[in-house]
Formats: structure tokens, C-alpha cells, sequence
């Protein structure tokens, strides 16, 4: 069997969809066919956990020991729910759009197959607001998919019956957080919830709910019709499967390819991206979304995946990353950064409150040429106290990732913005400079 | 038992605690914001965060947050960890990055919980530099202030208003650092609860109007134990008063009653107590001329008069009042002798509470209090409309609601006092709570059945539980399917419960309903479980005054127009408010010589031949029985001023001046201080006797001191008077209890009713409470929570009732008028406070649309109603969960003295009000 790009092989080029005649002519829906004796529910999660899938929405735990928690048995509580996350904002990540944009029924099948693991008869999908088009192609998708009796019906040779439901978040980034996603479906303030208890005992209204990335949820059903050993084969490293890598910046071809896991930022840098665009020089890079530290120049060999990367070096995350350049203010950068964070903080808890906002104000007076020293130990001050554990989720450890990496990594453009009183990088300040 | 080590020390603590509450409770001071000790942990604040470590050698450690960390054996934790001080300090840091520090002119200072924890953390100088966040404030009524630039996003208004106290109205908006807690738009609180967000909100977000309109600093208050006089519930309350005016009413933590919250009537109601309507002088009128008005004249003068007037009396009438204290009543009794002394209260209240004084000695079931309430696993009410009649314990049952889905969290290993993991398990799972009664109000919402009927059929389902679950209990033939299905229902869901409570009271007027109750419980009981009986009663001290005894107003009434008496002396009472007015009328014309003692004018003392200023409850001591038999003890917070004095100290006066002895003589005559009153008391009747040991007597001291109620920080004391003289005079000697007007005095540990305000070193805001608690949120140190006058004595259950009430059957022309009793608006005393009367809304009738349309009145119209020789002003309210053939009548001030329920003929009673208004 040579299949390279299993998630992404039928994507027609031109970005338009596949529906189900399309889906099921390649193979889709197959596995369905064989629930019941060839593949009781526990077949799916043995295959799910021996294939090493670890979830793709940044945080990287494997699936199989995450579906190992929710209650089984005629005495597990009932409901339960699988819900995708498809918020997707994370800036620079676009992985899961081009999926479900692309092929509406990977992700339903996915979630199907998921249920029938965990006897979980609901689903939702929960979808990035902005995400319109994906929203119209699912909830098409959805349809054929009741009226073929995927959904809604108990499936043949079993008594699982799958419903799935599309919701379009209202918005805001925290959402992307599993626990506050399900506050927000539930239709409460988007804040996440105190852990434990866990999702997969006490989740949506209180029952053992999963929650798990849309790409994660791809995975699937390519792990059940081809097999662990296959599924293996994919990967350069001990994690499983494909992943869809992705590049914004300046580079000189930005964009997004399914490559094995494991592969490393040179070679996607430079064979994929074509390299820098010409004039700019590569600085370093976030490597999955705004909330990993920057990697640079030497760390550019490490293997992207889930457990190659040292923990003084950072984390993978979602794998779609973001170049920083010899032309742009890293200060700058990491402003734009911080007044997101900001601004998408829930307000839940003090440090990432209170904190985050400080710490961008902090960074528009490097830019605007007001900082002090002391205002270097400021920022430092926040990147030691916003750590895990310190704040209630992980948004602020998450926010404080750039930002620390920069210092350690930029400090002498920081420190020069407070020597010559504006940004360097700045038309505006240099002339301001002259005037002075 | 679980040991921890806190910074070296071994430490024996509860291990189903947090380590917050754990440190707290061995007086290791944490600071923290969003937890509260009645709502629990929600990791929101970070405020208490301190190191832990995984063993002896783990040197690094990491932060944890205490109040989301259990209280596991052999866990290592450090609050000195100097990473651990430094992070609490930038929390705090954080929080002043918007805080505006306007500590002077907030009314706040002095008792913030932000001042204080800002000082615990060592926190000093905020290095933010830019500019603060601003909000615009609301009008939230006239009970809150709202200052929403001093918030600092705990979530605790939001979590007490909305998740403890059910409210609707008040939310967080917003997100990140720009949170707004407020409402909608600008608009009165609506939750009867609100008042609470003063001492929840940790800052001066929230504070109190009523006080603000004559503020003073915590420390500047003289402060006592007072008892809540607004109902029969006896909620704990702190009465603060500075130059000779009551200022404000806080919670007193006790235990068994009412724990951390108010309700609003109890804590805004107090301000009749500088009313400008107090009696200040005594008054005489010699003549018999009662058109004429009685004149000022002096206390010896006035005494002369009366002590007359009582000699040549013949035959005297003492009414006593169940608003008045148990030694006021008592005194009274005593001047008139026990075969004079009437309750003071009607035929029909004097007939309920003696069933339910009935059912409570003989029954095997004892009464509930409060926090008994708030751990019931299945709840009846049958009767009452709690929120109106008693708030606070309405707010109890929001909590026993939480008690059966507890079992869920059990079953996940969930702490208790994990608050955020229990709200995701617990989601809308309610335990059972069943209201039945005669009118909708929001705390339906959380009912799992709701049933609307005429007390009768109220009665017949309360029987037909009984008669479900109970062998040999009387059962109800012909009931309707629907309601037959109820009664299972409810049936089934008590006798599943460990601890079920069933609820009724007298504001219905039914004899039945309580008779229903109290088989449902003996049923329960015969079954093995462990039930509980609560009835709500009329008024603060309905109870004390069934036990001392005595025959009803009616009684009274009879003497006087039967000639066997001509003298009535009314103990504060507005007899108008228990009879029509042309029954009172031809009582008091009938009587020779009218005396009334009572604080407040109403027309009763407009009618008084002698009428002697009285002291309203913060200027006297006294004890109440609350409804559920506890007796409990308030202290005189300040000396009236002139002529006003105790009830009890009037009626001693009268005996004295009457027998014409000086100090010597039998009886009241001799009563010297307050302590003979109690005494007395304690002999009055059996189930008083204990009464002596509600509080220490007078005579208690610590290390030989009296114990002051003035702060250590009491200021202005030597110029309290430099207009009127230049020395310092001394202070007021009170004979009548432990306590001191003074500053000085034994500080330290003492028995819970003699602490002035709670404070502590470092604790000046209401947290202080912590600090008197060995176990956060358990018994205060040396409580005495009162003492349960009542208690079962039998095993088994006297003879079921079997008055089974025929079904409810609306007649052609005639309409049962019940009373429906507003929070704000039915009680007499809180009706006088500016902030309380602002609340009280017209008088209506609510009709059912059916009934309405009958009778083709217009939703929301205004009709005179001319009913016994008055014509009322009322709004119509269409309301479907008014029972068809019933109407109910709202019980505020302009209505006051309507006899309910009665059968009244709407046609009519409409008609002839039209014809009299338009005459």
C-alpha cells in the first residue's frame, strides 16, 4: 500500500469539495461497513491506541490514552458526546479548514468511528465562527450523511446510532481550549473549567464528553481501514501518521503540505517554502501557532514532531509556523502578539488578566521608545509568574511562549530600543531620532 | 483526620478540606478573594497560591493554589516560600494595575478584604504606569451603591447572586481586563437577597446605601448582638450605632440559623429605628375627650397619672405583642397578673400556633432550623410563600436543592468544596423541592413540581402524602388523578430522602395545612427516616409569646365590652393591624383609659389616654423565640435617648409608682435590671425555663471585665459632647448585660452574643469571621447559638389528624380572599425605613384571567374595593397561578388590618366601592 498523504490525497486542487459520492467512491465510509463482529467498538480503540495518534490540535496527547479515561460498560453514565474541535484560531494555523472545506465526510466519518468506540451516540462539531464556507460544506455534508443513514440510524450489524450537530462559535480564541469550548456549547461564558475532573468523565452538561482536534479526528478512520503498521510507516519518528505542516511568512512559498511527522523545519523551510523570499534573512520561527517559543537557526534540524523537541527549546504545536524575519521588529512581532493574547484573555483569572494587557502596554513603549531597563525585568517578571499551574489554563503560559524565547533570543533588540528611544526597525521613530 | 506540614510545622487537619481553609482554620493567614466559606473554590483569583512540595527532599517545590488543592495526608506546603510571597504579591499588584486607591473616600475602607490581603501580602508600590481602565456606574435601587472601578474580578458577586441566591438580574459582561459586573442597564436589584453582595463583594464595588446616607467607619460604630425583628425566622444581625443613630445591620455568623447571608428586608429594614415617627416623650390626655390630643409631659408626672388611672381601675386588659420581647411580655403579664395578659394577636394566628405548638411538643419530630433547612435532601412546603414570608429561608432551600445531586459528585470523587467541579457534574440536577401554595413567584423556577390551589386543596394534598406513605394514615378518597399522581410523586421522593423537611406555616390561615404537615412527617418518621418539621410564623417572637401563653385579642376584646374590665394597656401593638377598624374602634372608645408603650405612632397610640415611649430592639435587651423554638438573646446597642426607655423598665416603673414603694415590694415592682426580667421569664411558663441560658447573665466576666461594645479604634469619645461641656462625662453604666459602653474592656475569646463586630489583627472586613472559627465555616469559638426550647419527647406519633378538608369548591358570587405577604411591605416595623418603603409596591388583587373576565375587570386596571366599611385603592392582577374562586390580596401598609381569608363577593365589594368614590 503506498499511501503518502492519506488526509489529503483526494483534496482537489482548486479547493472545492468532495461530497459523498466522491467520498465514498475513495474508500469513504468503508469502515462503517464492518462494525459489528469484524470490528466491535473495542477494535477501534485498540487500533487508535496502538497507532500512537496523538492529537494534532497543538497539545500533542495521545488519543488512545485519552480515550482510555471515559467510563465503559453498561454502568458508564449516559450520554456521552464526541465533540470536534474546529475552532482553529490559532494565528498562522489553517490546517483544519482546508480539511474540512476540502472533505466534509473525513471529519463525520472520524467522529463516527469515535463514538462507536466510546458508545457515545451525540456529536458536535464545534466550529471557528469565521469558518463560513466550511460551516455551509459540513452542514451538507451532515445531511447526505443522515439521509444515508450514516447518522441518525442505527448502523448496520450494531445498535450505534450516531447523531452530529454543527455549531458555529460565537467566537473568541479561548474556545480553542477543550474545557471552555464546552462551557461556550453549553451556552455559557467562554472560561475554561477547573481540571480535574476531566472532560472524559465529567464533560458537556456533566457527561464523559470527548473532545478532539478536527485533523486528530482525520486520523481516524485511515488508521482503522489501513492499519497500525501502515499508519506507523508514515512517520519518520515514533508518533504516527502524517501531519499537515504549514508556513506563513516571508518566505518564498508560503503555504501548506501533509508530510510525515517528524519532519524537520530545514527541509520544509527550504524544500517546501522554497526558502527565504529574496532580500530577507531568516531569524527564527514559532513552529505550530502563536503560542510556541521561537526556534532558530540551530534548532532547525530537530524533527517537528511531539517529543523530539528539549523543553528549554519549546513544543511543536499545531505545526503550521510562522517565520520571523531580519525586517520585521521582533519587539514588534511579539506586540502584535501580546495585545491578542490580550485581548482574547477570558478574564477568568488574575495573572492572564491583568498580566497580559500590562505586558503589551510594556511592549508599545519599547516600541514608542518610553521603556526603561526596568521595564525589561517587568516582562521577565511575567514570563516567570504566567507558568503553568500559576495561571488557571494555558492561555497565559501559552502567550508568555514568544515572548520569553524573544528575550532570550532578541534581547539586544529589545535593549536597543531603549538605547536609542523608539524601534529600529521604525521609518517613523528614525525620524523622530533625526528631530531630537 | 489527615497531618500536613506547613512550613515545617505538623499540622492535624480534616483532609475533605482544602489547605486554604485548612491553614485558615489553624489561623495561618492566606490571602485569597474568590473563595468564600458558603460558596467554595474556584481557582479564579490566584490570590493563595503557596509552594508545595512533593516530599522532605523536594527542595524547588511549585505553586500550587490552596483553596484548589486538597488537604491530602503528608502534604508539604510552604506559605513563606519567599516564590510563594513574591507571586501573592504581584497577584496583588495586578489587581491595583485598575484598582483606583480612593481607600478615603470609599466606604469600603477600614473593613476591605482588598486593604487587607494587600497588606498580608506585603504588596506596596504599583509599577504599572499607565493609565487605569474607567466604568460607569449603575443606580442599582435604593439598597446598593454600585462602584464599579474598584472591582477586581473575583466572580463573587456573580457566584453569590446568581448560582448561591438564584438571581437573575446581575451578570459579569465582557471579557478580558475590561469585566463589567453590573446589570443590564441601570435598574433596582430584584433578588431579595442582594444585600449580601456587601459583604461578599471583597472591595467597595458594592455597598451599602442606607449607610451611606450616615456613614461611619467600622471602627467608629458601637456594636452589639441584635436578632433580626423583621420575622420569625431570628436571623443573627450586628446593629452599628454612632452620635445616637442606628447606622447599618450586618450578618452575624451563627451556625445553626443563618450562617454568612441576610435577606433584604432583615438588613435594610432597620432604619425605623430613627424614624421620625418615633414616640420620643410621654403623652397624656387627662380629659375623656378622645378627639383631643394627648399632651408632652413629664416621666413623673406621666407615671402619677397612670399609676391613678391603674388603681381606680377596674379590671385591667395587658395585651402583649409578639413583636415585643419574651421579658417585655413577661413584665407585662406580670403587672397585670397571667388571667389579664392577652397575646395580642387574633383568634385564628392564637388557634394555629397553639396546633403548632402542639404538634411540636407531642410529635416525635423536631423543628428545623435554618442550616437543618439548608442539609434537607427532599423538601415539602405546603403553604407558605417563603420568599415573602421568610426570605431567608427560602434561601436555604436553594441550597438544599444542591443536597441529592451531591451523591453524583461523591461518586466522581468531586471534594465538596471544589465549587467549580461540582457545577459542571451537578449541571441542573436539583434535588426534589415541591411548593405547593397559592401564587407564583420566581423561586418556582427551581421547584421540581409546583402545585397552585386553595389552602384546603393544599391541605388534601399534604394528607394524601401522609396517607401514602404512612401506615394507618388517614387517606384522601376522592382526589383528582393529577393530584393523586403529585402525592405519589412526593411521596416517593421523601421516603427516599435521608433527612426530608416539610414546611407549613400560619400565613395561609389554614389549621389544616398544618395538620397535613405534621402527618406527612409523623408518616416519614414511622418509616424510619429522620424528617424535620420548620412552620413559618407571623412575627419575630409569635413563638416565645404561644409558649408564654395567654388568650387571643378576641378574648380581650370580650372583657372590655362585657364590662369586666375598663383599663387596657397595650404592649407595642397596633391592634389596627389584627382587627377591622370598627372593632378596634368601639374596643378602645369602650375602655376608660387607653395605655399604650410602643416606639413608632400608628393609630393605636393615637388613641392612648397615656401613651410612654418605648426603646425599639437595638436599645434594649431582650430575648426571641424564633420560629423554630430557639431562643435567643439581643443586646441594647446604645441607650435611648430622653424619656424613651425599655418596654420592660416602663411596665416596672408602672408597678412601682402603682404599689407607690420605691425598690421594695414582690413582682415586677422589684425587678432591678435585666436580669430579673429573665428570671422572671424563666419562670413564667415550663418550656422557659432554660431561658437564662440563652446568654450569660449580667454579672459574666472575663479576667474581671465587662466586655465594651466599642472598637479599640473608637474615635472622638473625649469631644463626643465639647458643645455641651468640656469634660469628658462618663460613660452610661449598663446594669442589664456583660457588656460596656465603653472602649475599654477584656479583649480576646468570648461567648458568641457578647462579640460587639467580628475583628481580627490583620482581618478588619467581615472575613474577620474566619478568624473566630476553629473550622472555617463551622460553630464560632464558645458559640452560644441560642437554645432550643423545644425538643421531642415522644418516640412515636400521637394519633394521625383525620380533619380532612372537603376539595375546594369556587362559589357563584363569592370569592375566598387570601393574603399574599410582600417582603418589602407586609412587616411592620422594616415598612418604616425610607430604603424599604421605596420597595413596597401599591396594593393589588390577583385574580385568576378566568375569574377576571367573570367579573369583567381589566388586566392591570385600578378598582375600589369597599370591603367591611373601607374602600381599598387596588391594581388587578391577572395571575394564573391564583387558584380559580380565590383571590389574594397584597399585604402592604394601606391594606393593613384586613381580616384573611375571608369569602368576600367581588360584584359587590366592586360595585359599592365604585358608588363610595364616586360619592
Amino acid at each position: 500500500m503506498n499511501i503518502e498523504r492519506p488526509l489529503t490525497q483526494h483534496l482537489r486542487p482548486d479547493g472545492s469539495p468532495r461530497f459523498l459520492r466522491e467520498y465514498v467512491a475513495t474508500g469513504g465510509y468503508r469502515s462503517l461497513q464492518r462494525f459489528g463482529t469484524e470490528l466491535a467498538p473495542k477494535d477501534v480503540q485498540r487500533l487508535v491506541g496502538e497507532s500512537g495518534l496523538r492529537g494534532r490540535g497543538g497539545g500533542g496527547f495521545p488519543t488512545g490514552t485519552k480515550w482510555s479515561f471515559v467510563p465503559m460498560g453498561p454502568d458508564a453514565p449516559k450520554p456521552k458526546y464526541i465533540v470536534a474541535n474546529g475552532d482553529e484560531m490559532e494565528p498562522g494555523t489553517f490546517k483544519d479548514r482546508v480539511l474540512m472545506e476540502g472533505d466534509p465526510h473525513g471529519l463525520i466519518e472520524g467522529m463516527i468511528l469515535a463514538g462507536y468506540a466510546l458508545d457515545a451516540e451525540v456529536g458536535y462539531i464545534f466550529l471557528r465562527g469565521e469558518y463560513h464556507l466550511s460551516a455551509q460544506r459540513l452542514n451538507q455534508a451532515i445531511a447526505e450523511a443522515y439521509a444515508e443513514g450514516y447518522l441518525g440510524k442505527p448502523l448496520p450489524g450494531t445498535t450505534f446510532r450516531f447523531d452530529l450537530h454543527l455549531h458555529s462559535s460565537a467566537g473568541r480564541y479561548i474556545c480553542g481550549e477543550e474545557t471552555a469550548l464546552i462551557n461556550a456549547l453549553e451556552g455559557k461564558r467562554a472560561v475554561p473549567r477547573a481540571k480535574p475532573p476531566f472532560p472524559q468523565t465529567v464533560g458537556l452538561w456533566g457527561q464523559p464528553t470527548i473532545v478532539q482536534n478536527v485533523e486528530t479526528l482525520y486520523n481516524i478512520p485511515h488508521i482503522i481501514n489501513h492499519g497500525v503498521e501502515w499508519y506507523h510507516r508514515l512517520s519518520l519518528t515514533k508518533d504516527g501518521g502524517t501531519k499537515i505542516y504549514g508556513i506563513s511568512g516571508r518566505v518564498t512559498n508560503p503555504g501548506w503540505w501533509e508530510l510525515p511527522l517528524g519532519t524537520t523545519a530545514r527541509e520544509l523551510l527550504e524544500r517546501h517554502g522554497g526558502g527565504m523570499a529574496d532580500g530577507v534573512r531568516f531569524r527564527g520561527l514559532l513552529p505550530g501557532g502563536i503560542s510556541t517559543s521561537f526556534v532558530i537557526e540551530e534548532h532547525l534540524d530537530l524533527p517537528l514532531d511531539f517529543s523530539s523537541f528539549p523543553p528549554d527549546v519549546g513544543r511543536l504545536g499545531t505545526g503550521t509556523m510562522i517565520i520571523l524575519d531580519d525586517q520585521t521588529c521582533p519587539v514588534g512581532f511579539v506586540l502584535n502578539l501580546e495585545k491578542f493574547f490580550a485581548r482574547e484573555s477570558c478574564g477568568w483569572c488574575t495573572p492572564c488578566r491583568e498580566g497580559l494587557p500590562w505586558v503589551a502596554k510594556l511592549l508599545m513603549a519599547f516600541e514608542e521608545g518610553r521603556a526603561t531597563s526596568d521595564d525589561l525585568s517587568l516582562l521577565e517578571m511575567h514570563t516567570k509568574w504566567l507558568a503553568p499551574g500559576h495561571t488557571f489554563c494555558g492561555l497565559a503560559p501559552g502567550a508568555m511562549a514568544p515572548l520569553q524565547s524573544a528575550l532570550k533570543y532578541f534581547r539586544e533588540d529589545f535593549e536597543r530600543h531603549i538605547t536609542i528611544g523608539g524601534c529600529p526597525w521604525s521609518k517613523k521613530s528614525a525620524q523622530q531620532r533625526v528631530l531630537v | 483526620m489527615a497531618i500536613i506540614i506547613v512550613d515545617n510545622q505538623s499540622y492535624n487537619v480534616d483532609e475533605k478540606q482544602n489547605l486554604l481553609t485548612a491553614c485558615l482554620g489553624h489561623g495561618l493567614n492566606v490571602p485569597y478573594f474568590c473563595w468564600h466559606p458558603a460558596m467554595g473554590s474556584v481557582g479564579a483569583c490566584r490570590q493563595c497560591a503557596v509552594k508545595q512540595f512533593k516530599d522532605d527532599r523536594d527542595q524547588s517545590g511549585r505553586l500550587v493554589m490552596s483553596c484548589m488543592t486538597p488537604a491530602t495526608n503528608g502534604t508539604r506546603i510552604s506559605i513563606d516560600d519567599p516564590e510563594a510571597k513574591a507571586f501573592r504579591a504581584s497577584v496583588i499588584e495586578w489587581l491595583m494595575v485598575n484598582h483606583p486607591h480612593d481607600c478615603p473616600v470609599c466606604d469600603e475602607g477600614g473593613e476591605c478584604h482588598l486593604q487587607d490581603m494587600t497588606v498580608m501580602t506585603g504588596h506596596v508600590y504599583r509599577r504599572s504606569r499607565f493609565p487605569k481602565r474607567t466604568h460607569r456606574n449603575q443606580d442599582l435601587g435604593p439598597f446598593i451603591r454600585h462602584e464599579m472601578n474598584r472591582c477586581i474580578q473575583c466572580y463573587r458577586c456573580v457566584r453569590y447572586y446568581r448560582d448561591y441566591a438564584g438571581g437573575r438580574d446581575l451578570n459579569v459582561f465582557g471579557a478580558h481586563d475590561a469585566l463589567y459586573f453590573g446589570r443590564e442597564q441601570d435598574g433596582t436589584l430584584e433578588n431579595e437577597f442582594s444585600g449580601n453582595l456587601v459583604e461578599v463583594c471583597p472591595t467597595g464595588v458594592f455597598t451599602d446605601k442606607t449607610f451611606f446616607h450616615h456613614y461611619t467607619r467600622k471602627w467608629d460604630l458601637q456594636s452589639a448582638q441584635s436578632i433580626c425583628p423583621h420575622c420569625s425566622l431570628g436571623c443573627n444581625t450586628t446593629a452599628g450605632e454612632r452620635y445616637g443613630t442606628l447606622r447599618r445591620i450586618t450578618n452575624r455568623f451563627n451556625s445553626q440559623v443563618n450562617g454568612y447571608f441576610l435577606c433584604d428586608r432583615g438588613r435594610f429594614g432597620y432604619e425605623y429605628v430613627n424614624s421620625d415617627h418615633r414616640i420620643k416623650r410621654p403623652r397624656v390626655r387627662s380629659g375623656s375627650d378622645r378627639t383631643q390630643p394627648g399632651m408632652p409631659e413629664g416621666v413623673p408626672k406621666t407615671l402619677e397619672f397612670a399609676a391613678d388611672r391603674l388603681r381606680q381601675a377596674r379590671g385591667i386588659v395587658g395585651i402583649g405583642s409578639p413583636r415585643a420581647s419574651l421579658e417585655a411580655n413577661v413584665a407585662l403579664r406580670s403587672l397585670v397578673g397571667p388571667q389579664q395578659f392577652y397575646q395580642g394577636i387574633d383568634e385564628q394566628e392564637h388557634q394555629l400556633l397553639s396546633t403548632i405548638l402542639n404538634v411540636l411538643r407531642t410529635g416525635p419530630v423536631p423543628s428545623a432550623s435554618i442550616h437543618d433547612a439548608e442539609q434537607a435532601d427532599a423538601v415539602l412546603v405546603l403553604g407558605p410563600d417563603l420568599l415573602n414570608e421568610a426570605p431567608r429561608l427560602a434561601l436555604a432551600l436553594l441550597q438544599s436543592i444542591r443536597q441529592q445531586p451531591m451523591e453524583r459528585v461523591d461518586e466522581l470523587k468531586i471534594p465538596h468544596w471544589d465549587e467549580a467541579a461540582v457545577r459542571n457534574a451537578v449541571q441542573n440536577r436539583r434535588g426534589p423541592l415541591f411548593l405547593a401554595g397559592s401564587r407564583r413567584t420566581w423561586f418556582h423556577a427551581y421547584a421540581t413540581d409546583s402545585y397552585f390551589a386553595a389552602p384546603d386543596d393544599l391541605a388534601r394534598l399534604g394528607f394524601a402524602v401522609a396517607g401514602t406513605i404512612g401506615q394507618g394514615a388517614p387517606s384522601v378518597p376522592d382526589l383528582s388523578l393529577e393530584v393523586k399522581e403529585l402525592a405519589q410523586r412526593i411521596a416517593e421522593s421523601l421516603t427516599h430522602a435521608q433527612h426530608p423537611l416539610i414546611i407549613a406555616g400560619t400565613g395561609s390561615g389554614s389549621q389544616a395545612t398544618i395538620e397535613a404537615a405534621a402527618n406527612v412527617a409523623w408518616a416519614l418518621h414511622q418509616q424510619g427516616k429522620h424528617p424535620r418539621l420548620s412552620f413559618v410564623l407571623p412575627e419575630a417572637n409569635s413563638a416565645g409569646l404561644a409558649l408564654l401563653g395567654g388568650r387571643s385579642l378576641r378574648d380581650a376584646f370580650d372583657s372590655i365590652s362585657q364590662g369586666k374590665a375598663d383599663t387596657v394597656i397595650v404592649l407595642e401593638n397596633d391592634l389596627y393591624r389584627r382587627a377591622d377598624q370598627a372593632t378596634v374602634d368601639a374596643f378602645l372608645d369602650k375602655a376608660r383609659t387607653v395605655m399604650v408603650i410602643d416606639s413608632l405612632e400608628h393609630r393605636t397610640a393615637a388613641h392612648a389616654d397615656i401613651l410612654l415611649p418605648a426603646a425599639t430592639g437595638p436599645e434594649s435587651d431582650g430575648t426571641f423565640v424564633n420560629n423554630e423554638g430557639r431562643a435567643q438573646r439581643f443586646y441594647q446597642v446604645y441607650l435611648s435617648q430622653g424619656e424613651v426607655i425599655e418596654s420592660w423598665r416602663w411596665l416596672k416603673d408602672l408597678a412601682r409608682a402603682q404599689s407607690q414603694q420605691t425598690d421594695v415590694g414582690t413582682g415586677i415592682a422589684a425587678w432591678n435590671s435585666f436580669d430579673d426580667a429573665v428570671s422572671a421569664t424563666a419562670t413564667a411558663a415550663p418550656e422557659l425555663a432554660r431561658v437564662g441560658e440563652v446568654a450569660p447573665s449580667a454579672g459574666f466576666r472575663l479576667v474581671g471585665q465587662k466586655l465594651p461594645r466599642q472598637s479599640e479604634r473608637y474615635s472622638g469619645r473625649t469631644s463626643l459632647l465639647s458643645h455641651l461641656t468640656m469634660h469628658e462625662p462618663p460613660p452610661p453604666v449598663d446594669q442589664d448585660s456583660p457588656l460596656a459602653f465603653t472602649m475599654e474592656g477584656y479583649r480576646g475569646s468570648m461567648p458568641s452574643p457578647l462579640i460587639s463586630q467580628f475583628w481580627a489583627p490583620g482581618w478588619n472586613s467581615i472575613q474577620a469571621v474566619n478568624t473566630y472559627q476553629d473550622e472555617v465555616g463551622g460553630p464560632l469559638r464558645d458559640e452560644m447559638p441560642g437554645v432550643r426550647l423545644i425538643e421531642p419527647v415522644a418516640t412515636k406519633a400521637p394519633a394521625w389528624f383525620t380533619s380532612i378538608p372537603r376539595a375546594f369548591q369556587p362559589a357563584a358570587r363569592q370569592w375566598l380572599l387570601l393574603s399574599l405577604s410582600a417582603v418589602f411591605g407586609s412587616d411592620e416595623l422594616s415598612n418604616r425605613s425610607p430604603a424599604i418603603a421605596e420597595r413596597i409596591v401599591r396594593p393589588f388583587l390577583s385574580v385568576h384571567p378566568s375569574d377576571g373576565a367573570r367579573v369583567g375587570l381589566d388586566d392591570h386596571s385600578t378598582i375600589d374595593l369597599a370591603w367591611h366599611g373601607t374602600t381599598y385603592s387596588l391594581a388587578v392582577h391577572f395571575e394564573p397561578s391564583t387558584p380559580v374562586g380565590t383571590v389574594g390580596l397584597l399585604l402592604v401598609p394601606e391594606v393593613s388590618g384586613v381580616h384573611v381569608p375571608a369569602w368576600i363577593d367581588l360584584f359587590e365589594a366592586i360595585k359599592s366601592g365604585r358608588k363610595r368614590r364616586a360619592a
